[in-house]
């Protein structure tokens, strides 16, 4: 019998995840079996040590609370809106309930049955891994709220952490430890030369406890026991262990299960036998690797370019999932411009280490292009320069060669991080794009006064720099001086307008794709130059044209040009839509074929993607129109 | 001997139709939380109930609150009479792409479905009248369960004093404006049942838990 009511469940699953990770004949199975629940506010769907349900649960409408009791007091864990699953822990582990789930207001959810969910799942490592995440998530966790409240929030949504769930835990191979018969200040002084939080108390090698900066705190600093005391006073124990071939997942797991941020790995996985290592929770995470700050934080302490590359390949894995879960394409852009921003600055720090003396100068080191539109989100061709403080003419060559000689270590170790070297080397290890400020007035006067066209490619690059890293006052000299020389030159706004109506529409006569014609990328459709390239020049030339400073990102300054002139604030708000989702379908195909994805394989899109891709390209026309109109622009080509 | 008249005509009904009448035989009103309710919606071919015809039934069964997808009932009837001025409503052709059963096999097929359950439709007397004329047409009584109008146990849930603001007649999309129910497949029989199902429980919730949520008062009032 046609079952329309389980296909309308199957329309609201699969727009949620782990259930957009199930093909939807699979999904109708489960749908099938679904059971709609309606709760009153204030109607409890389980409690805490009841045994577990046959079913686990999605918001369908509504919100659900999720309460830890202890002592009878209740502590509010978390809210579940719509689509957030809950109630878990029964496809994770054969025990009672944790929590306690009640209606928050009317709610309506929608009761999973496991027995077929897990049929359906079969060998569906993803759908697994994504439900040991929101069971993290929700289980009531001591070691989380006390330490860090934002630890799961980046890493919560997450479906493609590839195969790391299931990567052995990298552990701590030297744990500290400290006798039986240590008192706590010996305890506490070796936690403070290694720069560690926490110690394991041990017996003959074997882990008897574990002290930590919260028992210091709890039980020290309180003055509930002198700092005289034995630690055997202080310690947690009995510790948690652990083997060593333990996996990620399961690591974690042990940890929640148990409250706790540390486990002992041991000879044999018991308290009986040796202790090899120690695993915390930082260390599940770094393994995790994929929240924005554990990444920073793995960028900053990196002192090597190899290390530095590590981490920034995690942000790919990051980026990879934030666009599965479409998170908003701005906070992607912040966060990844954020990493490069922080690579680019972690290899000066380690080159100028490399250098033989301080630098003789202030300088500012600058990123061109997209890095410095900041809406750079794979690895592309590095555009950079440098800029540096005047000096007497006598001098300049030997400080010029100086900064040459450590550009040349960044741009190699970007290279080895994965940022090519930018074909037409425009890049600071280019004497060119290596000069004193002077220099760089000059230089930007030249191309405004006197524009021609190969000013127009360089500057169309040049004027979206921002700096990085050093003297923030070069770079703001430099930006007033070239809105001074702007001041005066309609010439210069018409060459830049000319370059931003340069490639047409991106459609044929007959609605068709105009993709190249020849080649290598014959018949592939180029979404930078044809797509993103026309807003991204629009975009500046109208911010130039309106002297606004400060603002790089291309969405951005559509944005402010919506503020400033209120009566085409439609037409910038489509072109920052635009650009946003242009960028987007670049991202996911550059993930997709492990390239730039400037060349889009048409027939490789759905139909709705070809649409959504042709919505985007009636702003750029517009623009195009509007940019003809307003710097005169018609009989200039 | 005191249904004499009835038991004769009993003679001719078929098992099915005997089966049904045997669930009523017990004076079976429980508590109103572990009854099972069900709610349904009829697609028809118009408003006539001699003219017109049941084109699809669809039923959802709601027991403890809650609505298990796997006992949703669903079925598309073969019917000669066909108006096309109704097929933009409910989007069913004559020729549609779904499996059809007689009338006589939707109906054995919907009493083994309802049992002696308490009936939940909107404007119930529309569809209690097109089943009841369908039965009868096919050789069988009418309908013996007990029905629940959700539009009017809805103006019933509203509290005296705002009587006088009510409608006279709110209609299914106006019942999901007011108690916010989603409107998904609006106007297809099962659809409805499940919005019917949905707005059902939420006036259960907003009645007077002591006062109202008693039989004589949802059946009657």
């Amino acid at each position: 019998m046609k079952n329309s009511i389980a296909e309308r469940v199957c329309d609201f699953l699969k727009i949620y995840p782990p259930f957009d990770l199930i093909k939807f004949k699979k999904l109708l199975e489960i749908a099938e079996e679904v059971v709609i629940v309606y709760l009153e506010k204030g109607d409890t769907l389980f409690k805490a040590d009841q045994p577990a349900n046959e079913y686990f649960y999605i918001v369908r409408a509504g919100a659900i609370s999720l309460f830890h009791t202890e002592n009878d007091t209740q502590e509010l864990v978390t809210i579940n809106d719509t689509g957030d699953i809950f109630g878990v822990r029964p496809l994770i582990a054969r025990e009672n309930y944790k929590l306690t789930a009640t209606a928050n207001e009317e709610t309506i959810i929608y009761a999973l049955p496991i027995k077929n969910f897990q049929s359906a799942t079969e060998n569906n490592a993803k759908v697994y891994k994504y439900l040991i995440t929101a069971f993290a998530t929700n289980a009531y966790d001591s070691y989380t709220t006390e330490e860090n409240n934002a630890i799961f929030k980046d890493y919560l949504p997450n479906t493609s952490q590839d195969i790391v769930n299931f990567q052995t835990a990298n552990y701590t191979k030297t744990p500290i430890t400290c006798a039986k018969t240590s008192t706590l200040q010996e305890a506490a002084s070796l936690m403070c030369t290694h720069k560690i939080g926490c110690i394991i108390v041990v017996d003959n090698k074997k882990p008897v406890g574990i002290i930590t900066n919260s028992d210091i705190k709890n039980k020290i600093a309180t003055g509930k026991f002198p700092i005289t005391t034995a630690v055997t006073n202080i310690m947690s124990s009995p510790v948690i262990t652990a083997k060593k071939d333990l996996t990620v997942a399961d690591g974690q797991l042990k940890m929640i299960k148990n409250s706790i941020g540390h486990l002992c790995i041991t000879k044999d996985g018991t308290v009986n036998s040796r202790l090899i290592g120690v695993l915390t929770h930082h260390d599940v995470l770094v393994t995790l690797g994929n929240t924005p700050s554990v990444i920073l934080k793995e960028i900053k302490r990196a002192n090597r370019t190899k290390k530095l590359r590590i981490a920034r390949l995690k942000a790919n894995t990051l980026l990879k999932s934030y666009l599965e879960q479409n998170i908003p394409l701005t906070h992607i852009i912040n966060v990844i411009s954020e990493i490069n921003d922080a690579v680019t600055i972690r290899a000066i720090e380690i080159a100028l280490k490399k250098m033989p003396t301080e630098p003789p100068v202030a300088f500012s080191w600058l990123a061109l292009g997209s890095q410095g539109r900041r809406e750079q989100l794979l690895f592309t061709d590095q555009d950079n320069a440098l800029v540096f403080e005047d000096v007497p003419e006598d001098k300049y060559e030997e400080t010029q060669a100086y900064f040459l000689q450590l550009a040349k270590y960044v741009t190699k170790s970007l290279n080895k991080i994965g940022f090519e070297y930018c074909e037409a080397d425009m890049m600071a290890v280019n004497p060119e794009w290596c000069k004193s400020i002077s220099k760089w007035k000059t230089q930007f006067q030249n191309w405004i006064l006197s524009p021609d066209d190969k000013a127009i490619l360089l500057s169309s690059i040049f004027f979206d720099y921002s700096g990085v890293y050093g003297n923030e006052k070069l770079v703001d000299t430099l930006s007033e001086s070239i809105f001074e020389a702007l001041g005066g030159s309609s010439l210069f706004y018409k060459f830049l307008g000319s370059e931003a109506i340069k490639s047409p529409t991106p459609l044929g006569i007959f609605k068709q794709f105009l993709v190249e014609q020849n080649g290598e990328q014959k018949d592939l459709f180029n979404i930078k130059s044809r797509g993103l390239m026309p807003l991204i020049d629009a975009a500046r030339l109208l911010v130039l044209s309106n002297q606004i400073k400060n603002v790089n990102n291309t969405y951005e300054r559509y944005e402010k040009m919506a503020e400033i002139d209120p009566n085409n604030k439609e037409l910038y708000e489509s072109c920052a839509y635009a650009f946003k989702a242009l960028s987007k379908f670049k991202t996911k195909q550059g993930l997709l074929h492990n390239n730039s994805g400037k060349f889009i394989k048409l027939e490789t899109l759905t139909k709705e993607e070809k649409l959504k891709l042709k919505r985007c390209f009636k702003p750029i026309h517009d623009i195009q129109e509007t940019l003809k109109l307003r710097f005169d622009l018609k009989n200039f080509i | 001997m005191e249904f004499n008249w009835f038991k004769k005509k009993q003679d001719n009904y078929p098992e099915f139709y005997l089966a049904y009448l045997e669930r009523f035989k017990k004076k079976a009103k429980g508590l109103i939380e572990d009854t099972r309710f069900v709610a349904f919606d009829t697609e028809t071919t118009g408003f006539d109930k001699k003219e017109d015809r049941v084109l699809s039934i669809g039923a959802v069964s709601i027991v403890h609150k809650t609505i298990p997808v796997s006992n949703s009932f669903e079925l598309y009837i073969h019917q000669d009479i066909f108006k096309s001025e109704t097929v933009k409503i409910h989007g069913l052709m004559k020729n549609g792409d779904y499996e059809k059963v007689t009338e006589l096999e939707a109906i054995k097929a919907f009493l083994e479905y309802i049992q002696n359950s308490v009936l939940v439709a909107h404007h119930a007397g529309f569809d209690k009248n097109m089943m009841n004329e369908m039965m009868l047409r096919n050789g069988l009584g009418k309908l013996k369960n007990k029905f629940i109008d959700t539009g009017v146990l809805f103006k019933k849930s509203k509290h005296k004093i705002y009587q006088d603001t009510l409608q006279k007649h709110y209609s299914l999309d106006d019942l999901c404006k007011e108690l916010n129910v989603p409107k998904v497949d609006r106007h297809t029989a099962s659809g409805d049942a499940l919005i019917t199902a949905m707005i059902f429980l939420k006036i259960l919730s907003r009645l007077d838990k002591r006062k109202h949520l008693k039989w004589g008062y949802l059946l009657h009032g």
